[in-house]
């Protein structure tokens, strides 16, 4: 056997030299991956290639030799190099036969057609998402409308646990978030107003703004980021360990028992985080206007009263289901497609909460269209 | 340096390992010759990992030596660390593979690290380990997620010898494959440890594995190193858990299938 290298210094300190000598090319010392970037390629008319003075050789150096090989080219190989051992001789043979072979691989480069047909991929499968989406909406509306039929099959604990998980813990979050809000429209709202001396219609703005929209909308994408990614990351981690197929083989529906319970329980808990949005949003900008503008709690509360309509108030918990189905079905959505690998579900769970996000604010802007032109 | 053929590669000596109020190793004596194939066998739980983990120097000994090269794991200073890594390489359950890397990059990964190499030579060399593990030109510039669990352990296979490195310690690479590919790995690795002059540390439950290519086993058992020696002096045993698992059905099938090849 090769007296092996020992330590990466005394192999960087290694000596390697090649010469020249009667059409032979001479190599001695220790050929190895630290040294060969040393010897040049150049075989200055050698047909010979004599290794008896190798002491070290590994891959690399293999490598080297066969390399060398190759450029005398024509004439017979195998005769090609002297002075082998056996075991040099076993490493050679191992690794010419993994030589690249003439055509080598060569990295793709992306063109134009390339691009163009990148674009036309993505188009259809945007297309292909809402098909799909479509899709397990129409499953999950089937598979509630036999629950209906045959009650017992409904799964009551699921449902309950994910009400607590995705509305009950929600709540302090939520309700910051809105109270917050309030606080800086009250505060935006005033400065503006004040220049016109109409400080008293803070009211209105802090009202409808918080209401009609920013309530339910800002609560349904604090939502999305919290329990839209955990349906995908939860059904997502089960598809990979194939529980998901357990189910089935099982006879058990993963839409029944995983899909339902989820959706339903958002579908009952986003209004009433919406509702406790609304009213922290509210007092929230009745404190700031308060500190702010003088406007006391009750002066906000009887304009509230009596300048609001209810309307405003009902066009946001009208939206508030819709954002709930949006949100549970995109994210078990995404958690179904996760496949063997890791990667995916991360990759899945974060498309599932763009897309979660993305589509509420799509489907607000369709609803605002739409109450106005029923003018509500 | 020691570099004498009887002088042990890997010498562990009085090792004591312990999660919390569970002790896995207790006075664990190992010595590993230089070119062997040594299979580390043992029921589960009975840390055959850990011990491979420690020997590495990714898991820390409570108590205990242990010398690969002659020299100390737990004393070795940053330099002399990533000096004993280089001279060897580990391949992991399942591959391990990078994967955000193709199986190139992936081979690519210790020569980037350890040495300053031009581009294309970096890339030649790093396909020649791949074709040497049997893995295709195609398979080079595939992601791990897309190639079979037996690929992937070539891949990973690849990825260790890629410095040409004295030890190569194989956490059950036969573990998950077909009996075929199984086999096909088992010749893989007989046949490197061979070409490239390796030790070879290996982890393994496939007795056929153990028949095939390994020259001696080391059994884990009560905490210890059990027994050492070759397939026939650990028939002779005397301990139930190694008679059964070496007289077991399943012992007794690889042996048959030995005898006819």
């Amino acid at each position: 056997m090769t007296p092996r290298a020992t330590g990466s210094k005394q192999r960087q300190s290694a000596v390697v030299e090649a010469t020249v000598a009667n059409g032979c090319y001479v190599l001695s010392g220790d050929l190895l991956i630290e040294t060969i970037d040393r010897l040049d390629h150049d075989l200055r008319g050698a047909r010979l290639i004599d290794i008896s003075q190798v002491a070290q050789l590994d891959t690399a150096g293999a490598w080297f030799i066969l390399d060398l090989e190759r450029r005398i080219a024509d004439a017979d190989k195998g005769r090609l190099i002297r002075g082998a051992t056996d075991t040099q001789r076993q490493l050679l043979d191992t690794v010419r036969a993994s030589m690249p072979t003439e055509a080598e691989i060569t990295e793709h480069r992306p063109t134009i057609t390339d691009r163009i047909e990148a674009i036309g991929r993505a188009t259809a499968n945007a297309g292909r998402v809402a098909l799909e989406l479509t899709s397990f909406l129409g499953e999950v509306i089937a598979v509630m409308g036999r629950l209906i039929v045959q009650p017992r099959r409904f799964r009551m604990t699921s449902l309950v646990y994910h009400m607590q998980q995705v509305g009950w813990n929600a709540i302090p979050i939520v309700a910051l978030m809105a109270f917050l809000i309030g606080v800086v429209l009250a505060f935006q709202g005033a400065t503006q107003l004040r220049q016109f001396g109409a400080e008293v219609f803070v009211v209105d703005l802090i009202a409808i703004s918080v209401l009609r929209e920013l309530g339910i909308l800002l609560t349904a994408i604090i939502v999305a980021g919290r329990s839209g990614s955990a349906f995908t990351a939860a059904i997502g981690s089960m598809k990979m360990r194939e529980e998901i197929d357990a189910m089935r083989t099982l006879g058990l529906n993963p839409m029944e028992i995983l899909v339902v319970p989820r959706i339903l329980a958002l579908v009952l808990m986003l209004p009433v985080l919406g509702l406790i949005a609304d009213v922290s949003g509210l007092i929230g900008g009745a404190i700031m206007s308060w500190i702010e503008l003088g406007v006391s709690p009750a002066v906000f509360q009887s304009r509230l009263v009596s300048n609001t309509d209810v309307w405003h108030f009902g066009v946001g918990m009208i939206k508030a289901p819709f954002f709930a189905l949006i949100i549970g079905i995109i994210g078990c959505y995404e958690g179904m497609k996760v496949g063997g690998d890791a990667e995916s579900l991360g990759r899945l769970t974060s498309t599932s909460v763009v897309l979660a996000i993305f589509m509420v604010i799509v489907v607000d802007a369709i609803f605002s269209i739409f109450f106005s032109l029923v003018g509500v | 340096m020691n570099d004498t053929a009887t002088d042990p590669i890997i010498k562990v000596r009085g090792l004591v390992k312990s999660f919390g109020t569970h002790i896995v190793h207790d006075g664990l004596d190992l010595d590993v010759r230089r070119g062997e194939i040594i299979g580390i066998v043992g029921g589960s739980g009975t840390g055959k990992s850990v011990l491979l983990q420690q020997i590495v120097g990714l898991l820390k000994p409570d108590a205990g030596q242990i010398e690969v090269f002659g020299e100390n794991v737990r004393d070795s200073s940053p330099e002399e660390y990533r000096d004993l890594r280089r001279r060897w390489g580990v391949m992991f359950q399942d591959g391990a593979l990078f994967s955000s890397l193709t199986v190139r990059q992936n081979v690519e990964a210790p020569m980037r690290e350890q040495l300053d190499l031009p581009d294309d030579l970096r890339k030649t060399l790093a396909g020649i380990k791949v074709r040497m593990v049997g893995l295709t030109d195609v398979a080079q510039t595939k992601f791990p997620s897309e190639l079979s669990g037996g690929m992937r352990k070539r891949a990973g296979f690849a990825r260790a010898i890629a410095l040409d490195p004295e030890i190569v310690f194989l956490d059950e690479p036969t573990a998950g494959l077909d009996p075929i590919g199984a086999a096909a790995f088992d010749t893989l690795i007989g046949q490197l440890q061979a070409t490239l002059g390796l030790t070879v540390f290996l982890v393994t439950h496939d007795l056929d594995s153990l028949h095939a290519i390994c020259d001696r086993i080391a059994v884990l058992a009560e905490k210890k190193v059990l027994a050492v020696g070759t397939m026939a002096e650990m028939l002779e045993v005397d301990h139930p858990w190694v008679q059964e698992y070496f007289h077991g059905p399943r012992a007794r099938a690889a042996l048959a299938t030995k005898g006819e090849r």
